[in-house]
């Protein structure tokens, strides 16, 4: 054992890359303090979200959060749990170490309506961010940050209509999600064209692409694939290569890959939501609120998108994708 | 002395077709074939070379798991924890590469020998613990799912790895584990070569060689095998690092593929790799399978998922379809296997 353990460590030393890999990413990474700017009180604000396991999207926004917490001199504790009543048990321990501030998400308004009632009548200060934006006044909240599913959807179906395309699929990754259904909702009413949906099982790459294969050969006359995240469009191209289609691929949200991609042409466009203003901004209004008691938005959605990104802007939004902040 | 004396019955020659009415397989492939001749009247576009190589190319990536965890059936046990080993296994090898800015080949090594020793974990404690499969292996499940998280998020800062595809080694990995090549309008994957080869090597392993008797044997009763010699530990921990092996090589397919890799994938896909093994004639409860059929099991997969959307079916109704064709090949096959013995 030791032995091979001694080999693979000589093998690492003698077989260094001399492209890519982390040594590339610090050489280019600039030195970043992550110091308090205010001298306000360490307020403690908690964010709870309906994130599932290792999701890419909420990584960010809670790199948003973290990020305006180490500015504002905030304590900052995030959970987060994809079944409702678990996240409402959150936010309820939330209100019980009685917290300064309470971020929450609401993908399922109606199982957090309660407890959002008692952070209310507990003087806590709440803030809804992503999804909820009806419910959110109504609730009591604060303000709302966010994008609306739908409006983006629309900006999807637009922005397909004017490229001329004919024919569409909407690629759904997660089954039953009600904000995936509201996207593709979205681009069917504003896309001039026609519109379908495909689900694929999005823990399995290797199906996606081959579910992805299949739609474009049972169907040549599609034009346009429009991917629901970011790790999906890569694959989504993949498929129309695969399988001899002419197809563009678009997609909602950015990452690495798909900056690359974009850059290259390989992709039409992304819809952005800018999920780390969307942790950021939560964080700086609950900050500005106990500080100033401002408030933003009047009652009505703050949105953080969509905003549209092609080949363009892809190559501005390359490093700050790489550093995870878009 | 009498000369004339009668042939034992079982050295007795039999005929080809009570051969295969023998095999365990047998109830896959009628179950394989009703599922192709049904698509190919269902689905216009089934049919085609390219849809085809789709569909093989499906089939491959639950295959490859699927014929060594039919191993590990016929030897009497499960692996929960292979869905997220296979992604494990492709984590470690970019992280690997990536933070120590090593030649890929190096990262790749190296997941081999931590899938190697995860599947020797779970065929360890298996035999020294005497628990039940399932709970050991749902016991390394639920920490892989936590470690792949973790691990990803501790070392790369996000919940998915950094691309690797600008490194050193790369491309010579790509195409060992994610090349394909293009036969007219067809493209056929690597991972199909993969496929066949291990379907092939298990298959000599159970019908040709000692280390497959003790694998039956095991399965088909652990006590009475021990009893007459077989080395039933050495088996078990054997079954398990075979099952590493391939996650090892379907993650390094993923890698390679795909180039990033999301550390939440995998939950789930064991239960493919399960159900293309008992579709493929293993039974749940040990000592009978083969290889062959965990790969029909996985064909009949790969038709079936992809040939609902050939069929242009309402997607809302998808898992439900997918869910009723595997039921009913399940069902077709138990029933030829019940007319087949009782011949």
């Amino acid at each position: 054992m030791g032995a091979v353990l001694a080999a693979v460590l000589g093998a690492s030393l003698v077989g260094c890359s001399s492209t890519g890999g982390k040594r590339a990413e610090e050489r280019a990474k600039a030195a970043q303090a992550g110091r308090p700017a205010v001298s306000t009180p360490r307020w403690t604000f908690a964010m709870v979200t309906h994130a599932g396991d290792g999701d890419t999207f909420w990584d960010i926004v809670q790199k948003g959060a973290k990020e305006a917490a180490a500015k504002d001199n905030i304590n900052f504790v995030y959970a987060h749990d994809d079944q409702a009543q678990q996240q409402a048990q959150f936010v309820q321990n939330a209100i019980d170490q009685k917290v300064d501030g309470i971020v929450v998400s609401l993908a399922k308004p109606e199982a957090l309506k309660d407890v959002i009632a008692k952070a209310v009548k507990a003087g806590i200060p709440v803030i809804t961010v992503n999804s909820g934006s009806a419910q959110s006044a109504e609730y009591g909240a604060l303000t709302h940050i966010g994008q609306d599913e739908q409006i983006a959807g629309e900006a999807v179906g637009s922005e397909l209509t004017k490229r001329g395309k004919k024919k569409a699929v909407c690629v759904l990754h997660e089954q039953g999600n009600v904000g995936h259904e509201q996207r593709c909702a979205g681009a069917k009413k504003t896309f001039g064209g026609v519109m379908e949906n495909l689900y694929v099982e999005g823990t399995n790459m290797p199906s996606v692409q081959a579910a992805i294969q299949a739609k474009l050969q049972a169907d040549p006359s599609v034009d346009a694939i429009v991917t629901l995240g970011a790790p999906f469009a890569p694959t989504a191209v993949k498929a129309k290569d695969a399988a001899g289609s002419k197809a563009e691929v678009d997609t909602f949200d950015l990452n690495e890959s798909v900056a690359r991609d974009l850059k290259s042409g390989a992709l039409g466009f992304a819809v952005d939501q800018q999920p780390y203003l969307q942790g950021y901004e939560a964080i700086d209004l609950l900050w500005l609120y106990r500080y100033n008691a401002d408030v933003l938005g009047g009652g009505r959605p703050v949105l953080t998108g969509p905003q549209i990104v092609t080949a363009d802007e892809a190559g501005k939004l390359e490093e700050f994708i790489k550093r995870g902040s878009r | 002395m009498s000369t004339a004396t009668a042939v034992d019955e079982r050295l007795a020659p039999t005929s080809l077709v009570r051969k295969l009415l023998g095999r365990p397989e047998l109830g896959a492939v009628v179950g394989a074939a009703a599922v192709f001749v049904f698509f190919s009247f269902a689905a216009p576009s089934f049919l085609q070379a390219s849809s085809l190589s789709t569909i093989l190319y499906s089939a491959s990536t639950i295959g490859i798991m699927a014929c060594p965890v039919a191993l590990l059936m016929i030897g009497g046990e499960f692996d929960l924890s292979a869905g997220v080993m296979v992604t494990t296994s492709a984590l470690v090898s970019s992280m690997f590469s990536y933070q120590m800015t090593a030649n890929v080949w190096v990262g790749v090594g190296v997941s081999l020998l931590v899938t190697l020793a995860i599947g020797f974990f779970n065929g360890f404690m298996l035999t020294r613990t005497k628990l039940p499969s399932f709970i050991i292996t749902l016991g390394t499940f639920l920490m892989l799912t936590g470690l792949n998280l973790g691990f990803t998020k501790l070392i790369s800062g996000s919940v998915s790895t950094k691309t690797i595809a600008d490194m050193e080694g790369f491309s010579s990995a790509r195409a060992l584990f994610a090349s394909q090549w293009n036969v007219g309008s067809v493209t056929l994957k690597v991972t199909i070569l993969w496929w066949l080869a291990l379907v092939a090597v298990a298959t000599w392993i159970l019908l040709r060689t000692r280390a497959g008797n003790w694998i039956f044997a095991v399965g088909g009763g652990a006590d009475a095998a021990r009893a007459t010699g077989v080395p039933v530990v050495k088996t078990r921990i054997g079954l398990y690092m075979g099952v590493a092996l391939c996650a090892w090589i379907s993650g390094q397919h993923i890698l390679f593929s795909f180039d990033v890799v999301q550390s939440g994938e995998g939950v789930g896909n064991e239960f493919l790799y399960i159900i293309a093994a008992v579709i493929g004639g293993c039974l749940m409860t040990g000592g009978y399978g083969s290889a062959i059929g965990s790969a029909v099991g996985a064909f009949i997969f790969g038709m079936t998922s992809n040939g609902i959307v050939y069929a242009q079916w309402n997607p809302d109704w998808f898992k439900f379809f997918l869910g009723a064709m595997l039921l009913l090949a399940t069902l077709l096959n138990a029933w030829v296997r019940k007319r087949a013995e009782a011949k």
